[in-house]
């Protein structure tokens, strides 16, 4: 395949370059095509299993376990959704998740913020120590230390409490290491600048930092809300009632139990797209920053 | 002027708290005694058992029983005992019957026997039924914990593939034998895939195969009267049984489809003819199968020197947890005596197909007619009071049971995909699992 | 390691009560229960923690003795791995296509970051129906072309692979963001200089674009791996449970079931240790990478 610009116009003949102008829009034209049919294998191959638990969630029972398979949407949707929604108490859940995972991604960007800029702006003596004790926490992930936290949380009484689910999950080691980047592709002349200023650490985080990093927040409040909305094993394990259960977990319930509940595949598939939803709504919606805002300055 | 706003901000806020904590102190008076209850049941088990302790919460107002669904079997067990050791626990946890060994041991129980006799609660033990007691009670007939929810492997049939193979539906198999003929006649008919499945693999076709043939399970009856026990499942009853499932695999005869209910698809489709499972699958069965008649039977035989006894039974009992004020295991015991009445036991049968603890129940059952609408629960009940069970039948009584229970599912796994004989998967089942064993003695030296 | 060459504020106590909170959740949510699992991991307890022994390193002895133990790194390295390439391959080529000139891209990028925001235990629900053995359609389509049956409650290598791509899967947006956002970082000059010295796409992509990528690439290996390591708990639960036999068991997976299931805390605290010595190591792994970063 040659490249575009070996075709662009060379000629120096009317005919030959109206022929090779013909040649690269139709070239333009194949690359359209073949862009297209590549972009939406990809997609196809991604979304599949997105589309296909849409589609069971909108089957009766005897249609989701049917041979062959159903392609295609059915019309049980709003009794599944229904269903589901009664049955594993979506509201609640719903309601949970998005605290938790509302509540650990706002705690997490605002102790990342705090340290982070500690760190990058200011020079103290144990700065080595905390850095490093901030980042190893990252592969201290909830199932290896989660008994001994376990007896932290009861001995706080934080059991079954909101607090208990947040807290111990608001110090984050990517929230700091992302803002860290952040902060040092900040040009050092505008910290320079409100120092001459006379303007002390704290106006210049508020007046030129914070506004500065808008889009890196917003990006790292998709990864931090995923994230919390994600945590499985900690909200299983602290929350004894079920109104204090999330989603993730909740939805567990509506799986079938072998032996002696129906294979009701298209309930749990109604559940599942609604456990779904809320935080693909906020990858969506905040998709622009999301990608701008992961790496590098702003532009 | 700020200074006093702040003031009268101040009391105000105080007032409303004072006013709020006298409020709860108010309603707290008149509140029921209120005890926790942990279980594992989800989906509609969960809402049968949250309908039995809506009835008893009814039934009274001194006491007010909270039903929490905590996951599954070991995630349920696991929050309580993570929760006694934070001094958060539940009153009542429900724990399956491998856990029953670990839950002796703790030294955090309140037995149940106990506890009914202190608070006055005259129970006939004896009107339970056997195996079922017995394996929840000590090696002297103790009852420890409170018989829930009770199961047993049965054998389910194809009616309507039996009878396109021509064989004959009201007849199941009695023996192997027949298992083995009856399945070669399914699949050359074209009747079905396979002849069949079973759920639950060390429990069907080790435990109480074992026990259904009066074999014990483990040294020092089964683990009931020393920690120092150890397997005795690779004799040659169990290494043939094992070996001829791993070569009927070839004719199909016998399909494995995973552990626990994951086989039980393969049956619900049609696949297989014939599947041994727990005898709680009929409620499960009855609505998912439309397609099909099917019926019930007892465990399958090998007769000639062999006794038929009884199978050893799966499933729960609750347990109470001990460490909590005197008044609230009025409302525990009280739970308890509820739930162990034929009523709530009938009610718990028919809508879960759990057998029914007490023959109190089952004679309910009877009567009511239950029974001989639905013969196929007959099944399990006939099958557990086969014959009394003898100190090899009675129950399993091993430390660490979750871990070897998976151990042998693991090498029954590696026999049936052919990686190792049948006597060497179970030669290696047992060392495995005497090595739990013996890990767990010596907590309790 | 240069952490300090941009310190312009001088005061003595502010940055200390800048890092506090995060100090203080750290210390008492990371670092007490670390030490607790330290000091478990000598000890064999009870369940019910009534009884507690000493037993030295005889833990850690057990565990390297032990054959379950060494499955388990096995089956963490084949997982990590797959986890790891199948991500960062499908995702490298989704972002490529997706930064392409076409109309219709802002829809694409949309669906191609949807599955980032569909937790992984719930995945594990979707998943599972898919190649449910008895009624999921990858099953139905595999039973045209083979006799193979590919069913997971039996088969481990069918288990494993079903994890891996329900893993992978859940991962791939945040792989895209991160590729995508990098190759808008990527000058248009440079590829179009490239492209007038007669490169071809192929050659341009393996002689600029890859190498510019080099540090995202680095990047999302290393956060590939820590997730395929330590945050891929819920799909493992939700599916396999570590099955069959121990197919799946991935050094986490088992550290929790011995810990929870079997109740052994000892065991389960010595797995943790071994597991933030690892953790220690990829933390080092990505100090290396800042510094990389640092100089790009």
């Amino acid at each position: 395949m040659k490249s575009l610009a070996e075709l662009a116009p060379a000629g120096r003949d009317k005919a030959a370059a109206r022929v090779s102008r013909r040649v690269v829009a139709r070239k333009i034209a194949r690359d359209q095509i073949a862009a297209h049919l590549g972009m939406i294998a990809a997609v196809a191959v991604i979304s599949f299993p997105l589309y296909y638990a849409f589609v069971i969630s909108t089957q009766s029972m005897d249609q989701a376990i049917s041979r062959p398979p159903l392609l295609l949407p059915s019309v049980h949707a709003v009794s599944n959704y229904v269903q589901a929604w009664v049955r594993a108490d979506m509201g609640r859940l719903l309601l949970n998740s998005l605290v938790v995972a509302g509540a650990t991604a706002a705690g997490k960007i605002v102790l990342s913020l705090l340290s982070a800029f500690a760190i990058v702006y200011f020079d103290f003596r144990l700065k080595g120590l905390v850095f490093w004790m901030i980042f190893v926490t990252l592969m201290l992930p909830v199932p290896i230390r989660i008994v001994p936290t376990y007896q932290v949380i009861s001995d706080l009484g934080w059991l079954n409490t909101y607090t208990g689910l947040t807290v111990p999950l608001i110090a984050s080691a990517t929230g700091t290491f992302l803002l860290r980047q952040f902060f040092r592709t900040v040009p050092a002349e505008l910290a320079e600048a409100a120092q001459l200023d006379g303007a002390g650490p704290m106006r210049f985080f508020w007046s030129i930092l914070l506004p500065n990093s808008v889009t890196n927040l917003a990006a790292l409040f998709v990864v931090l809300f995923i994230s919390g909305w994600n945590e499985y094993l900690w909200p299983l394990m602290i929350t004894t009632s079920a109104e204090m259960r999330v989603v993730v977990v909740g939805i567990q319930n509506l799986l079938p139990n072998t032996g002696t509940d129906l294979p009701e595949w298209n309930v749990v598939m109604a559940g599942a797209m609604m456990a779904l939803l809320p935080p693909v709504l906020v990858v969506l919606g905040l998709q622009r920053w999301f990608v701008q805002g992961l790496l590098g300055p702003e532009k | 002027m700020l200074a006093k706003g702040r003031v009268l901000m101040a009391s105000l806020v105080l007032a409303l708290v004072t006013a709020l904590f006298a409020a709860f102190a108010l309603t707290a008076a008149a509140q029921p005694v209120e005890a926790q209850f942990w279980h594992a049941m989800g989906g509609r088990l969960g809402e049968v058992v949250q309908e039995l302790v809506d009835r008893f919460n009814q039934s009274q107002d001194q006491y007010r029983i909270t039903a929490v669904f905590r996951g599954n079997y070991s995630e349920t067990m696991t929050a309580a005992i993570a929760a006694y050791r934070a001094r958060n626990h539940p009153h009542i946890v429900q724990v399956f019957e491998v856990g029953t060994q670990t839950m002796l041991m703790s030294g955090a129980v309140y037995p149940v026997y106990q506890l009914m006799a202190d608070h006055g609660y005259e129970i006939d033990w004896n009107d339970f039924v056997p195996p079922v007691l017995s394996y929840y009670s000590t090696a002297d007939g103790n009852l420890y914990s409170m018989p829930f929810n009770s199961s047993t492997p049965i054998l389910y049939y194809n009616k309507t593939a039996f009878a396109q193979a021509g064989l004959d539906p009201e007849r199941p198999p009695e023996t192997w034998q027949e298992v083995e003929e009856f399945s070669r006649r399914l699949i050359q008919s074209g009747a079905a895939e396979c002849g069949f499945t079973i759920g639950w693999p060390s429990w069907t076709m080790i435990e109480s195969t074992r026990a259904w043939h009066g074999l014990p399970f483990a040294t020092h009856e089964n683990g009931y009267t020393s920690l120092d026990t150890q397997l005795v499942i690779n004799d040659e009853f169990t290494i043939n049984h094992i070996d001829r499932l791993a070569r009927w695999q070839s004719e199909r005869i016998f399909r494995y489809g995973g552990r626990g209910g994951d086989a039980e698809p393969l049956f619900i489709n049609g696949q297989c003819a014939m599947i041994i499972q727990s005898s709680a699958a009929q409620g499960g069965f009855r609505s998912a199968i439309n397609r099909f008649e099917w019926a019930t039977a007892m465990l399958p035989h090998y007769g000639g020197e062999y006794p038929k006894v009884n199978s050893v039974i799966g499933g729960a009992t609750l347990w109470v947890l001990a460490g909590k004020p005197a008044r609230e295991y009025e409302a525990v015991a009280a739970f308890l005596k509820f739930l162990s009445e034929p009523e709530q036991q009938a009610y718990w049968h028919k809508e879960t197909g759990y057998v029914p603890i007490s023959r109190s129940a089952q004679a309910l059952l009877e009567a009511e007619g239950y029974l001989d609408q639905n013969p196929d629960q007959r099944t399990a009940y006939s099958q557990l009071t086969y014959s009394p069970p003898t100190p090899e039948t009675r129950g399993l009584r091993l430390g660490n049971f979750v871990q070897i229970r998976d151990v042998i599912e693991e090498e029954l796994e590696n026999i049936f995909r052919g990686q190792k004989s049948a006597k060497q998967g179970l030669d290696d089942a047992v060392r495995r699992s005497n090595q739990l064993l013996r890990e767990f003695a010596s907590l309790y030296q | 390691m240069s952490l300090l060459e941009r310190a312009v504020f001088k005061n003595r106590w502010l940055p200390y009560v800048l890092v506090l909170p995060q100090v203080v959740i750290t210390l008492v949510f990371f670092f007490w229960p670390a030490f607790q699992s330290l000091r478990l991991s000598l000890l064999r307890v009870s369940p019910f923690g009534d009884r507690v022994f000493f037993v030295g390193l005889r833990n850690f002895q057990q565990l390297f003795s032990s054959v379950e133990y060494r499955i388990s790194v096995v089956n963490t390295i084949v997982f990590t791995l797959g986890v790891t390439f199948v991500t960062l391959i499908v995702s490298l080529v989704a972002a490529l296509l997706a930064n392409q000139k076409i109309r219709g891209r802002p829809l694409y990028r949309t669906l191609l970051l949807v599955p980032y925001g569909i937790a992984p235990p719930v995945a594990g629900v979707v998943w599972l129906f898919l190649f449910h053995p008895a009624y999921g359609i990858v099953q139905y389509l595999f039973s045209f072309f083979t006799d193979w049956e590919l069913n997971w409650y039996v088969d481990g290598a069918v288990a494993m692979a079903l994890v891996i791509l329900t893993s992978a899967w859940t991962h791939l947006g945040y792989d895209i963001a991160f590729f995508l956002a990098g190759l808008q970082l990527i000058p248009r000059e440079l590829l179009e200089a490239a492209s007038v010295d007669g490169a071809t796409p192929f050659q341009r992509l393996l002689h600029v674009t890859l190498p510019l990528l080099s540090p995202v690439i680095f990047f999302l290996v290393v956060m590939n791996m820590i997730y395929a390591l330590f945050d891929t708990f819920g799909v493992i639960h939700a599916i396999t449970r570590g099955g069959p036999g121990t197919a799946t068991e991935t050094l986490v997976y088992k550290a929790y079931k011995d810990g929870f299931l079997a109740m052994n805390m000892g065991s389960s605290s010595a797995q943790s240790v071994v597991l933030m010595v690892l953790a220690i190591i990829f933390t080092w792994l990505q100090f290396r990478f800042i510094e990389r970063r640092v100089s790009y």
